[in-house]
């Protein structure tokens, strides 16, 4: 085990072993801070920035820097949470989240994010891109309007060889997530499955299931996101 | 037979998915292209799947899978090029060749297609075609050139009949590319005798002591960051690791540099003896130039200076006969993008992805190049080593000012009558510089790129150096014809759009946002609440990962601070909100397709 | 003192917004007491006989008479409120904004599988409404003060705001009132 430091989050003295994320020291410590390209178990991108804090005036994302002893870090301040905030706006601006026709909503970790700020409307033009319904697969529904570009499924969704089964295509504007026609020939069951419950969005979904549980009772519907973390510990 | 040369490309490689980018390169120059049908044949030679092997292709410019033409012209299009009359060359080149820009001929004989700064500020407008550099095109070069393209001739007999100055002329080079030295101070005067140093001061001295000397020449990087070199080398040699690596960043890729092309054409012997300095000082045994693909046109040139010196004892085993110092480089050629000039990301190419900034920490120092512990420095931070250790790190700090040591090379260009380089102290103000380069009327200069700073008047009796105006070189003269927001901060905002690699959420989103409000305000529907909202959502740039997402809003937040008045100037004050929507616009589609004259 | 006064209207919507209103129940008699209605499809009054203090909009912006009223509403009213996800970011109608209008009203009025349209007559009578390139969200096209999500909004975030905006009071919503879906 390494070893215990002291560090703190607006100025709540926390600890923890060295070298974890600061997020997973945080809810140690029974601190959510939010998340939403970070995926238990899989490698951290840093890639939506929401978890933005602030160490040393400088913005580092939560998920992939390690905590330090004596970190003093600024996690709820009015400044960064606008900015958390923020992001969540422009991802609803920038896929076509049509929340009232997805089997995701009230399962989904952006709604969730966007109810837990009480997002009324965003602040950014919508922009309305052209994206792809994929349904050619017959394991998968793949709808890109609704993907936020967290790379969850390329990190997770790997075949046996290690190899991954969904990758990047492009760059900038244009990138868009990818599925291996070779691989996703030999998808499996179990790692479709695993490629739907990664997906935070409704963009990954298993074919022919759906609303198994009512819109209304779902994760997020009663329960804001990052709470139940809290109170579970 | 296509499958065979594949194949033998592949082995050339060692069936190694870390050199991607070499394979890639590889294919493309053989064939022009990377036909579809050899993705799965690549992926399966090197243990990939075919989505990797295309999510590395399809993040690269240059790399492509269709045909690009017999001929292919890459223009480029930066902000220098407009200014030299790039509109004009360009509508030539489509109406010869009968197609857009984008577009391939019909017979497939010649592709246009659009570039981002290819390294010729000083000799716009430029482009490369088929890999070499055509400088200076004017409409009448345009014609001559897709008439000689329709003669079937060959690119290089396409050139005037004489080259660049200096080494360009070189038997290796014969490029019409010239160096335009304007200045050249105590690094890179004539004084240079190639492997002294290295042969006669470096071998006499421990890893330890060359470090030492670094440190004591406060030199800090000059690719912009200005982190000091001797701190990263001291880390990179205390970091744990059964191998090191020395990676030099020739991926000048900021509009308005061209500073790197100079010296890799007039100085590469002093380069790599930076680098095996370098190489020596923290304890690696390999260096690689990460090269630009824009500059292949110098690689037979590099790889020549590269033999000749492993025969000169200046790389190769025991280097400078240094026991146990087996010291040699390679070249790395990037593939299109900017990006790449980010020091973990050019890694991460290097290594045959995609090219996106890596989460630090880990920094390179300590886990860079395959994870080891990797120094990533700048050509000129390089070269300047070699003449540190040469006279001295003392010698060094009395260059420039206090906190900013040395010298810097500085790209000039624009509206100026001697663009060129500059080697020039720390400490010159802007006003010496616009001086020096014989520019008049100025209206403003872009500091340091599109990345650094658009000043106007009343900062050009501010100073050069870390601690006031920093800079990678880049200074771009506009003077009082040009049109700031409709012409500068407008290319610089689209150059960003294009180059970011699409990961942060803000970086991918917010410059073509600012551009949406820029247009608006432009089109004269913009109101003060578009002021703001450019100052707030520029702001969100900051949490981006890297440099580039970091400064990507600096053309629009630059020139909104220091030419505040040509928005207010555009926006409407009586207004407080403008929707921006034009109603004819709107339903012009609609009416056309039912037939219907649209009323108001 | 005079009531507060309301007006509303549907746009490009489904009146869902305006069920989700009724759905308050009970609570309508209360309303009642505290405003007055002017310009709404609940009483038919079809025009603005005075200034209102309050506008609900369902609905986003598909056609020119939409722009228009939308446009008169902010003329009319004090406090503009986008109701629902259609006037908030377009909605159902929007998920045409990634197709060019002019496949659109092929596949309606010619080609669609459902288009019986022998002669090819198309819709351009003077009368209609002018269709727009795209469905506009409410708040591109005027200033709105408030937006209240939802597919329908809940109707005891719409009493909520509504009740607050009154008698002028700060809220603190409750989280299950707020949802998209």
């Amino acid at each position: 085990m390494n070893k215990q430091i002291i560090f703190t989050i607006d100025q709540k003295e926390c600890t923890s072993e060295a070298g974890k994320y600061i997020v997973d020291a945080a809810r140690e410590n029974g601190i959510y801070i939010p998340t939403l390209c970070n995926y238990k178990g899989v490698k951290p991108a840093g890639s939506c920035r929401v978890c933005t804090v602030k160490v040393n005036k400088r913005h580092l994302t939560a998920c992939t820097t390690p905590v330090a002893e004596g970190m003093e870090i600024e996690l709820n301040t009015t400044e960064l949470n606008d900015l958390r905030k923020a992001v969540v706006e422009i991802l609803f601006t920038e896929g076509n989240h049509f929340c009232p026709a997805c089997e995701k909503s009230g399962n989904c970790e952006l709604q969730a994010l966007a109810y837990r700020f009480q997002i009324m409307a965003p602040r950014f033009p919508y922009q309305f891109n052209k994206r792809d319904v994929d349904a050619s697969h017959p394991k998968i529904l793949h709808d890109h309007n609704r993907c936020i570009l967290c790379k969850r499924c390329i990190r997770a969704v790997k075949n046996e060889e290690g190899k991954s089964v969904f990758t990047f295509e492009n760059r900038a504007k244009k990138v868009h997530i990818k599925l291996d026609e070779k691989l996703g020939d030999s998808l499996t069951d179990e790692l479709a499955e695993k490629a739907m419950e990664v997906c935070p969005v409704g963009s990954i979904l298993v074919k022919e299931k759906g609303f198994e549980i009512p819109i209304g009772e779902r994760t997020y519907d009663k329960v804001p996101i990052g709470e139940m973390l809290i109170t579970d510990k | 037979m296509i499958e065979n040369k594949i194949q033998k490309i592949l082995d050339k490689f060692n069936r190694d998915k870390t050199r991607l980018m070499d394979i890639l390169l590889h294919i493309q120059s053989e064939i022009g292209y990377i036909p579809q049908t050899l993705i799965q044949p690549i992926a399966d030679g090197i243990d990939l799947s075919a989505a990797d092997v295309l999510q590395t292709i399809s993040f690269y410019h240059f790399f492509t899978l269709k045909p690009r033409g017999k001929y292919t012209i890459y223009l480029n299009n930066s902000i220098v090029a407009y200014m030299m009359g790039r509109e004009k060359v360009a509508k030539v080149f489509e109406e010869e060749c009968g197609c857009k820009f984008g577009e391939v001929t019909e017979d497939g004989l010649i592709g246009l297609f659009d570039t981002a700064c290819i390294g010729m500020s000083d000799q716009e407008p430029a482009a490369l075609i088929n890999g070499k550099v055509f400088t200076n095109i004017t409409t009448f070069r345009a014609r001559e050139i897709i008439r000689d393209m329709k003669q079937g001739r060959k690119v290089e007999e396409m050139f005037a009949t004489t080259f660049g100055d200096g080494k360009n002329a070189s038997p290796l080079i014969r490029t019409i590319v010239r160096n335009r030295m304007k200045r050249t101070g105590p690094v890179l005067n004539m004084s240079y005798k190639a492997g002294n140093t290295l042969l006669k001061q470096v071998a006499q001295m421990t890893p330890k002591e060359v470090i030492n000397e670094v440190k004591l020449s406060h030199l800090r990087g000059r690719g912009g960051a200005g982190f000091p070199t001797g701190l990263k080398w001291e880390f990179c040699r205390r970091a744990s690791g059964e191998k090191k690596f020395v990676f030099c960043n020739a991926d000048e890729g900021e509009p308005g540099t061209f500073k790197d092309r100079v010296i890799l054409t007039e100085k590469p012997e002093m380069l790599f003896e930076g680098m095996t300095i370098a190489g020596y000082a923290i304890g690696a045994k390999e260096g690689i130039l990460y090269l630009r693909y824009e500059y292949m046109y110098l690689k037979k040139y590099l790889e020549d200076v590269l033999d000749r010196l492993r025969k000169n004892n200046q790389l190769g085993p025991n280097t400078a006969n240094i026991k146990g110092f087996d010291f040699d480089i390679r070249i790395q050629f990037g593939a299109g993008a900017y990006v790449c000039g980010e020091e973990s990301a050019l890694i991460e190419s290097s290594e045959g992805k995609r090219g996106e900034p890596r989460n630090r920490p880990p920094f390179p120092v300590e886990k860079g190049y395959l994870d080891y512990p990797t120094v990533v420095n700048n050509v000129e931070t390089l070269c300047s080593v070699v003449r540190i250790i040469q006279n001295g790190g003392d010698w060094y700090r009395s260059l420039g000012t206090e906190e900013s040591t040395g010298t810097k090379v500085l790209s000039v260009s624009g509206d100026c009558r001697y663009a060129g380089i500059y080697e020039l102290e720390w400490g010159f103000t802007v006003s010496d510089i616009l001086e020096m380069a014989g520019a008049e009327n100025t209206l403003a200069v872009q500091v340091g790129g599109p990345s650094g700073a658009l000043i106007g008047p009343d900062d050009f009796n501010r100073t050069l150096c870390y601690s006031d105006l920093a800079t990678g070189g880049s200074f771009i003269i506009f003077n009082e014809s040009r049109d700031i927001l409709r012409d500068v901060v407008m290319n610089f905002t689209e150059f960003f759009i294009d180059e970011s690699c699409g990961s942060c959420v803000p970086c991918r989103n917010i410059p073509t946002l600012l551009k949406h409000k820029l247009e608006k305000i432009l089109q004269g529907h913009g109101t003060e609440k578009d002021i703001t909202d450019i100052k707030e959502w520029g702001n969100m740039m900051q949490i981006n990962r890297c440099g580039l997402g970091h400064t990507a809003a600096n053309p629009v937040l630059t020139s909104l601070k220091n030419f505040r008045h040509l928005y207010e100037d555009k926006i409407q004050k009586t207004v407080e909100f403008d929707s921006g929507i034009d109603l004819a616009e709107a339903v012009a589609e609609s009416c056309e397709f039912v037939d219907r004259i649209p009323k108001f | 003192m005079s009531k507060p006064i309301i007006a509303t209207t549907s746009l490009a919507g489904c009146f869902g917004c305006h069920m989700s209103f009724l759905d308050i129940d009970d609570r309508l008699l209360d309303l009642i007491e505290l405003v007055e209605f002017n310009k709404s499809p609940i009483n038919d009054i079809k025009n603005f006989t005075n200034v209102c203090d309050i506008g609900l909009i369902e609905g986003g912006c598909c056609n020119t008479e939409n722009i228009h009223i939308l446009k008169e509403f902010r003329k009319n009213c004090k406090i503009l409120i986008s109701f629902g996800e259609c006037a908030i970011m377009g909605g159902l109608p929007a998920m045409r904004n990634d197709v060019p209008v002019r496949e659109c009203l092929e596949e309606a009025y010619l080609s669609g599988p459902s288009t019986v349209n022998e002669e090819r007559i198309l819709p351009n009578d003077e009368e209609l409404p002018m269709i727009l390139n795209r469905v506009y969200p409410c708040h591109e096209v005027v200033k709105m003060d408030y937006h209240l999500p939802g597919c329908p909004p809940n109707a005891d975030l719409i009493w909520d705001v509504l009740h607050a905006l009154i008698l002028d009071v700060n809220i603190e919503l409750p989280y299950e009132v707020i949802k998209y879906d």
